[in-house]
């Protein structure tokens, strides 16, 4: 019985097409006297790397669809304002803080609730937060030059972009510092089209710093910004939200307007959160691609 | 051979080269007094070569080529002799301070620690030489024969007990006595007209007409000359005070060669740190700011202190490091320094500066195979030195919760790696779906809140928008509430609110807020996002 090899010459690209007989020792014999098959890497001279280790999300939904956070690797989550991430930012801090690993949370919006974190069980004591702030500015070169006043919008955009410098600068200390076990990125608040201006080369260089070390670089944003230097992307949706009325539980899904029970009769109980992986680079291949979950309001913050 | 002596020839040039370590190869006359009345206090042996002494005026020794001249500065002297004391006690624990460029030693009993007396000199010289001081250093069978031998002798000299007065007798009379006094010249001019030269002559004279030519010190002086004085020494427990010092010729502007100077000062602080064993957890760095010139008012920390002494009108500028661990690299302490003085620079020029280190015991470190990863102590400071200075002092750091009903509540704290190593919890598996706890639903907070307008209907909101946000507009589909709260009627800053959550159809799809009311002051804001 035969089969087909296809080998693809490095240099040229053109593949050259061999039928294997049932004794292959002639063939091996043939392959070796092939100059063209010089500059082919030998199979036990390729480096291999290893697996990415996976930690836990503190989401069980997520782990099981994506296996985990891979260590080393970046990681995305996106997805529009009230879609869950930053619930599963806050989770998956919780998982990393209870490991006892050190965290570093770069918060570009200033947007990180502290009641929340401590209700999904973050240990503030090994979280450093970074807040970003729009007013500092970086030292100007000549400071007699007095700044224009411009409108509203252009101020805004300035602000943003002061913020974005700032994540970035500090995103930079914190991985080449080292020691950190999750440092996240909350680019949440930020508009899409800002956070995709950030160059691609700073992706790669942060996706370089974390390489070989076991740090999750883990980014939150409203859409996929770091291209093809993550290595899983996760985009959620918010799908429904779970309200209780007049002591009983209302379904999720149910319609929010046309409802009858008073204001003060009703509370949010829940969000449901859909997840699609959008890329995984992963070794693993994962069972599925999407799954649903829930998130519980703490009433309490 | 119970005693040693370490002695600093020259002590005030000394003092000088110890800060100016490239001086050392150069001729330098140290003087004192106010001009024009300066006279030579000091010089080192290349002066001395050249003709020069003591007690001359500035406008005699001007006269003379490639001489370096220096002011006395009693601040490096007192830091050079805290350093030659820390220097001694790393050796013995029972020390004299003779004077201040002569300390003695008891070192009975060191022989199991050293092979021989020899090596205990050599090592000691060596240890002061590390802390910049150049030393002479003896070893006798009594302190006084042994401190005779450290001034007249350079290096590391060892006299065997039985060979006091054949071992000193070639010395010059002037090493009988420490600073030069009027007693002591009178002393020597008198010897001198006799024909005296030498210990040996002087040890030679007979005592009586000693005694009644010079007296009860002119005997002890022969005795001494002999090496024959039995006494015990008086022992000092000095301070732990870690401090350096240093007066500066012309003042310094720029931040640049401040670094400079604070890199010898550290080097120096540290050196004495480690010869005893300690490491430290607090820096304090003080700079006099020239006469006159009032620093801008900084509106730093509360650690930065100015004061001002009208009456001699000059300004101190201090800065205080803190550190999370006990710490002993002077690379790391000069970054750390140098951040903080560009975030609160000084605001005028420097004429002196101090810096002091709080001892504290060095820190245990065990690593292990299975603890989770985590900052280095040393690194995790100068990174966040340097996020403080992109993001601001109170922008980093981890969190404290205050204890207060009041919305957004907390302090932030100096972020640091545990002390002790953290032991690594054994996570408990999940048994099934079921047992998991579902995730937190958590609030993304506007700082400060936006403000909103709102449309009511029957008291409940029916519309919202905010002008600084834009995409925070549109109609209420859902809404719940209200909450009231209320809190610290008693304090400054009462607070009063009533809570919304609202479902807002906005262009971006169904977006969740929280919405209050400030009845206080009678305004709407949104106070954050449902994510």
């Amino acid at each position: 019985m035969s089969s087909l090899l296809v080998c693809a010459q490095p240099a040229t690209g053109l593949p050259d097409v061999f039928v294997f007989a049932e004794s292959s020792t002639p063939l091996i014999k043939k392959l070796a006297t092939i100059p063209r098959l010089s500059p082919v890497t030998p199979a036990s001279q390729i480096q291999v790397r290893a697996a990415s280790e996976l930690a836990s999300t503190g989401v069980p939904a997520i782990d099981l669809l994506t296996g985990g956070l891979p260590r080393g690797c970046l990681s995305e989550i996106c997805g529009p304002a009230s879609s869950g991430r930053t619930s599963v930012l806050l989770a998956t801090l919780a998982a990393a803080t209870r490991r006892q690993e050190a965290c570093a949370l770069v918060d570009v919006s200033d947007a990180f609730d502290p009641q929340s974190a401590q209700a999904a069980g973050v240990e503030f004591r090994n979280l450093l937060w970074v807040r970003c702030d729009p007013e500092q500015q970086r030292p100007r070169k000549d400071p007699s030059i007095p700044l224009r006043a411009g409108s509203a919008e252009t101020n805004k955009r300035k602000s943003d972009f002061n913020c974005l410098d700032q994540a970035l600068r500090v995103t930079d200390l914190l991985l080449q510092s080292g020691g950190f076990g999750l440092v996240a990125i909350d680019l949440g608040d930020l508009p899409a089209q800002t956070a995709r201006r950030i160059p691609l080369t700073s992706w790669f260089r942060f996706r370089r710093a974390v390489e070989y070390t076991p740090a999750i670089l883990l980014v939150l944003a409203r859409g996929s910004c770091a291209r093809t230097c993550a290595s899983l992307v996760v985009e959620l949706k918010a799908s429904g939200i779970g309200r209780r009325t007049s002591g009983k539980l209302s379904p999720v899904g149910d319609q929010l307007s046309g409802e009858t029970t008073p204001a003060h009769g009703q509370i949010l109980t829940s969000m449901e959160v859909r997840a699609e992986i959008l890329r995984s680079r992963l070794e693993r291949k994962p069972v599925q691609s999407v799954t649903a979950f829930k998130t519980q309001v703490n009433k309490c913050s | 051979m119970p005693f040693c002596c370490i002695f600093v020839p020259d002590f005030p040039v000394e003092a000088i080269l110890r800060a100016e370590p490239d001086l050392r190869s150069k001729a330098v006359v140290v003087l004192e007094g106010k001009p024009p009345l300066q006279r030579v206090f000091g010089l080192n042996e290349k002066a001395r070569r050249q003709g020069l002494e003591l007690e001359m005026t500035k406008l005699q020794v001007e006269a003379w080529p490639d001489l370096v001249f220096r002011n006395r500065s009693p601040l490096q002297e007192n830091a050079t002799h805290a350093a030659l004391l820390d220097c001694a006690q790393s050796f013995s624990p029972r020390i004299e301070d003779t004077a201040c460029d002569t300390v003695v030693l008891d070192i009975a009993g060191m022989d199991a620690l050293f092979e021989s007396p020899a090596k205990l000199a050599r090592d000691l010289a060596h240890r002061a030489s590390e802390l910049g001081i150049e030393t002479n250093v003896a070893v006798a069978s009594n302190p006084d024969a042994a401190t005779v031998a450290a001034r007249g002798y350079p290096g590391v000299t060892v006299i065997p007990p039985g060979e006091e007065e054949t071992r000193l007798g070639s010395l010059p009379l002037y090493v009988l006595f420490g600073a030069p006094t009027e007693e002591s010249a009178g002393f020597l001019d008198t010897l001198e007209r006799w024909g005296i030269r030498n210990l040996r002559g002087f040890g030679t004279l007979p005592e009586l007409a000693i005694s009644e030519r010079l007296g009860q010190k002119g005997v002890h002086l022969q005795k001494l000359a002999r090496g024959a004085v039995r006494r015990t020494i008086i022992p000092v427990d000095p301070p732990l005070l870690f401090e350096e010092a240093v007066e500066l010729e012309y003042p310094v502007v720029l931040l640049e060669p401040l670094a400079f100077l604070l890199a010898r000062l550290l080097d120096q602080v540290c050196a004495r740190l480690s010869s005893r064993a300690l490491a430290t957890q607090e820096l304090r760095l003080k700079l006099q700011l020239e006469t006159g010139i009032q620093a801008e008012d900084d509106a730093g920390p509360a650690n930065a202190g100015l004061s001002i002494d009208d009456g001699r009108r000059c300004t101190i500028f201090e800065r205080t490091l803190r550190l999370p661990l006990p710490m002993l690299d002077p690379k790391v302490f000069l970054k750390l320094l140098q951040l903080d003085l560009k975030a609160h620079p000084p605001g005028a020029p420097i004429t002196k500066i101090w810096l002091s280190a709080e001892p504290a015991r060095m820190r245990p470190g065990q690593g292990g195979l299975f603890q989770p990863p985590s900052p280095e102590p040393e690194k995790l400071e100068l990174t966040l030195a340097r996020i403080a200075g992109i993001v601001g002092e109170n922008k980093v750091g981890c969190i404290e919760l205050l204890d207060t009903h009041r919305p957004d509540a907390f302090r932030m704290q100096h972020f640091s790696v545990a002390a002790e190593p953290r032991k690594l919890r054994r996570a408990r598996p999940n048994t099934s779906p079921q047992s998991a706890a579902p995730a937190v639903t958590a609030l993304r907070i506007f700082r400060p809140p936006l403000e909103a307008s709102v449309t009511l209907r029957d008291g409940h909101p029916m519309q919202i928008m905010c002008t600084k946000k834009k995409e925070v507009q549109g109609n209420v589909i859902w809404h719940a509430g209200p909450w009231r709260s209320s809190g610290d009627w008693w304090e400054h800053e009462p607070w009063a609110r009533d809570e919304w959550d609202i479902a807002v159809q906005t262009t971006a799809g169904l977006v969740l807020y929280r919405l209050i009311r400030d009845l206080l002051r009678g305004k709407w804001f949104v106070e954050g996002t449902y994510d």
